[in-house]
């Protein structure tokens, strides 16, 4: 099924743009008329269908065509001129020099009139989803181990089991993933733990992944012990799914990345009605007050309590700092040294 | 004639709105200045403050110039506003990150931060630059760090700054032309009361307006009341010379009458007796009116100093109808006197004189041989001396058409005079605060009938 929508997809951008989408994944909702919504977002096809799906509901004459890519592909590729109507993303910082830099298309409506100050900015990017950053396990491999609740409890853990461990650790590559880089950066800004952990786990030869969902999954079939810095959101998901019971989701109390799933109109779009409809429903979304069937948390659901205190990370010109190329190739190049022991 | 310029209140307060509206429009003016100046030293300060914290992250590490953005250095910028942000940092020109393309002042003194405004990516930005100079591999090497921002913030605090102070303008000038009318209408007081003081006066008072007055108004002040004393004395000079000809005219026709009765004497035809008849009736009508004229300048004269004697309207009746009988009994008319006594409070001469010209027009324009009447009434309040003749009435003009000076009735055709008679009476008996009242009887025989209506005392 993959490859088709691929090759697809290729063909699709060949005619649009004189530049390769590495797509990871792509799929059209027909819809009874001739408008098409384009839709690019790095989330998951089978998470963000309900909502394509309630969209249509609405306006069944609209068409929504999906793609899904990476974050930084994503980054690239609305840099490069790409025409999308929506870019959805949960890199936040991508998302937000991406706005800074005047690729984004200002949006006013009365819904997102409703968000809180936070969860937009400037009316070029709007938050719909607070999602935290999880560490999922897999209870087998911690039998006879008391559960760790903070960094400092995981590195000793990691610490003492190295056989039992070794290898069986996945994280971000967060030289690939947008997302995992976000997170290892805001963490580094956070907690002090972060680095001795990064070691610890460097000295276990980590798996390193691009993207949440195949981190889970493996941990759901054993093949890892423990993910670290996953979607909080995706693996609820997959826990819901998952029938072994062995996979189990852990929140470190010492601190919580909590990141906003936001959606922005590039500046190429076309079709601006249909994707401030789609931003309207997704802000309505996020702003719901019951949980409700939809795969992803709603801006009240994780923000309030959970996050020690912190709140989610803040939108704003800061988070540009660590996409300063000479910051990132410094905190990469740290990075590297504490993952790649050799 | 009288052209009516604009209202003196009026301009003033127009004027005074005017300056009103220029000191609040200056005011916005001012404040809006301020506020902007105040919104973009607040941004210049945040700028200056970021791109020093970067700057102190510069540093030489194997001969490279390294550096690190600092969160704070963006973090302190997202904290005010919403506004985009722009960085560069060059060393020796060259860009080591940052916008490329983003423009960079002209560098201060090394270590000073500088400002400037620019438009980048399309729009208006606030950059401030800071340059360092950093020993780096073969030499030193100036590293500049610029950051930029857009001003939407600044513009958003300084427009919201400058709608209030537009408000309050408004506010303040309303209050401000409010108060002008006040003040045009305080400061026009005096000339209002003034106003109102000489319109208030009798139609014949000339005294001067003796009352304090502003500076700016004594010289109007003193210049009405020297044109009243002219006025007065330009009035009594004429009055003194109608006296004195009217005086001068009748002691010779007197003569004249004298020696034209002694000539009716001694003539003995008809026609010289008709014509020397009719020479001692024109003299007597000439006679009549220089009385009439002496009456009314001293009418005028006295009304200026009335007074006020406790007299009897019937003594003053019956004075008078002893007068003219002789008169009356010329043209066989007889005068019937029906008396009340009624006290009222006057002038003797000049209600003897009123009565009398009344009188001598009832006689005047009766026919021979009928009566006419003089009834004294009274009530409460009032005496009413009516005289009533059975002559052929008075018309049908209004009261104050016949009382006017020289003015005679429509029906007087074929008698002589001089139209002087009820404006003496009614002269007088206003400055006694009485009324002359006139109307034809209702029953056309007994003729005109005219009422001198006075208070009691």
């Amino acid at each position: 099924m993959r490859v088709p929508c691929l090759a697809l997809g290729l063909i699709f951008w060949c005619t649009g743009a004189a530049f390769a989408l590495e797509i990871e994944d792509h799929h059209l909702f027909p819809g009874t008329g001739e408008r098409v919504l384009r839709i690019v977002s790095t989330t998951d096809l089978a998470v963000f269908e309900p909502y394509i799906l309630a969209f249509q509901d609405d306006r069944p004459a609209v068409s929504v065509d999906y793609t899904v890519v990476s974050s930084s592909e994503m980054h690239s590729a609305i840099r490069a001129g790409a025409q999308f109507d929506l870019a959805v993303s949960s890199a936040m910082d991508l998302q937000f020099q991406l706005a800074n830099d005047g690729y984004a298309q200002r949006y006013q409506s009365a819904a997102t009139e409703t968000l809180p100050d936070w969860a937009r900015w400037r009316d070029l990017i709007f938050a719909f989803t607070t999602e935290p950053a999880v560490v999922v396990i897999n209870s087998t491999s911690f039998t006879g181990l008391d559960l760790p609740v903070t960094r400092q409890e995981l590195i000793a853990i990691l610490r003492d089991n190295p056989d039992r461990f070794s290898s069986a650790v996945g994280t971000y590559d967060v030289r690939e993933s947008g997302l995992g880089f976000l997170f290892a950066t805001q963490e580094d800004r956070s907690s002090d733990a972060y680095w001795r952990l990064n070691e610890v786990m460097g000295r276990l030869e980590p798996k390193l992944y691009c993207c949440s969902s195949q981190m889970i999954e493996d941990v759901a079939e054993g093949q890892l012990a423990m993910a670290y810095n996953v979607l909080g959101s995706y693996a609820a998901e997959k826990l819901a799914q998952d029938q072994s019971g062995r996979m189990q989701i852990l929140r470190m109390q010492d601190f919580t990345n909590v990141m906003l799933r936001t959606v922005l109109v590039p500046a190429t779009a076309q079709d601006t009605e249909a994707a401030g409809a789609m931003i309207d429903m997704l802000v309505r979304l996020g702003l719901r007050d019951n949980p409700g069937d939809w795969p992803l948390p709603s801006l009240s659901q994780t923000s309030t309590g959970e996050a020690m205190g912190f709140g989610p990370i803040r939108l704003g010109p800061a988070l540009m700092v660590y996409l300063d190329p000479l910051n990132r190739r410094a905190f990469l190049a740290e990075w590297e040294n504490a993952m790649e022991q050799r | 004639m009288t052209f009516e310029t604009r209202s003196i209140g009026r301009r003033l307060t127009l004027l005074l709105a005017g300056v009103a509206a220029l000191l609040s429009l200056l005011s916005w003016g001012m404040v809006t200045a301020l506020a902007r100046e105040a919104t973009q030293r607040t941004q210049d300060n945040v700028l200056a403050a970021s791109a020093t914290t970067i700057a102190e992250t510069l540093r030489s590490e194997q001969g490279e110039v390294r550096l690190e953005l600092p969160y704070a250095a963006f973090s302190m910028l997202g904290a005010i506003s919403e506004d985009r942000v722009f960085y560069r940092v060059t060393a020796d020109g060259d860009t080591l990150t940052g916008y490329d393309d983003l423009p960079q002042p002209m560098a201060g003194r090394r270590g000073q931060i500088v400002f400037d405004t620019a438009n980048y990516v399309g729009v208006p930005i606030r950059i401030a630059s800071i340059s360092r100079r950093i020993l780096a591999g073969d030499g030193p090497v100036l590293v500049a760090v610029t950051v930029g921002q857009t001003r939407d913030g600044a513009g958003a605090i300084a427009a919201e700054l400058s709608r209030l102070a537009a408000i309050l303008s408004v506010a303040f000038f309303l209050v401000a032309v409010a108060l002008s009318a006040f003040v045009a209408q305080t400061s026009l007081r005096p000339l209002n009361e003034i106003a109102a003081a000489v319109s208030r006066r009798g139609p014949s008072d000339l005294r001067p307006l003796e009352r304090p007055a502003p500076a700016d108004l004594a010289p109007l002040l003193t210049a009405l009341n020297r044109l009243m004393a002219r006025l007065g004395e330009s009035i009594s000079r004429s009055e003194d010379f109608i006296a004195e000809a009217a005086h001068r005219i009748r002691t010779p026709l007197a003569t004249v009458r004298a020696q034209a009765e002694i000539a009716l004497r001694t003539v003995s035809s008809e026609p010289e007796k008709d014509r020397l008849r009719r020479i001692i009736r024109a003299v007597d009508e000439s006679s009549r009116s220089a009385g009439q004229l002496l009456d009314h300048a001293t009418v005028a004269f006295r009304i200026e100093d009335l007074a006020s004697d406790n007299l009897d309207l019937a003594d003053l009746a019956s004075q008078t109808v002893a007068a003219m009988d002789p008169t009356a009994s010329m043209r066989d008319i007889r005068l019937h006197l029906q008396t009340a006594s009624a006290q009222i409070t006057g002038d003797a001469v000049l209600l003897e004189t009123a009565i009398r010209n009344v009188l001598d027009n009832a006689i005047k324009y009766s026919p021979e041989d009928t009566t006419v009447t003089l009834t004294i009434t009274r009530n409460e309040s009032e005496a009413c001396l009516t005289v009533m003749d059975q002559g052929p009435g008075l018309g049908d003009e209004p009261v104050a058409v016949l009382t006017e000076r020289f003015r005679r009735g429509n029906n007087t055709d074929g008698i002589v005079g001089s139209g002087l008679g009820l404006t003496i009476a009614a002269d007088v008996l206003r400055a006694h605060s009485g009324r002359l009242e006139l109307t034809t009887a209702p029953n056309r025989s007994e003729g005109a009938c005219v009422s001198l209506v006075l208070p009691l005392a």
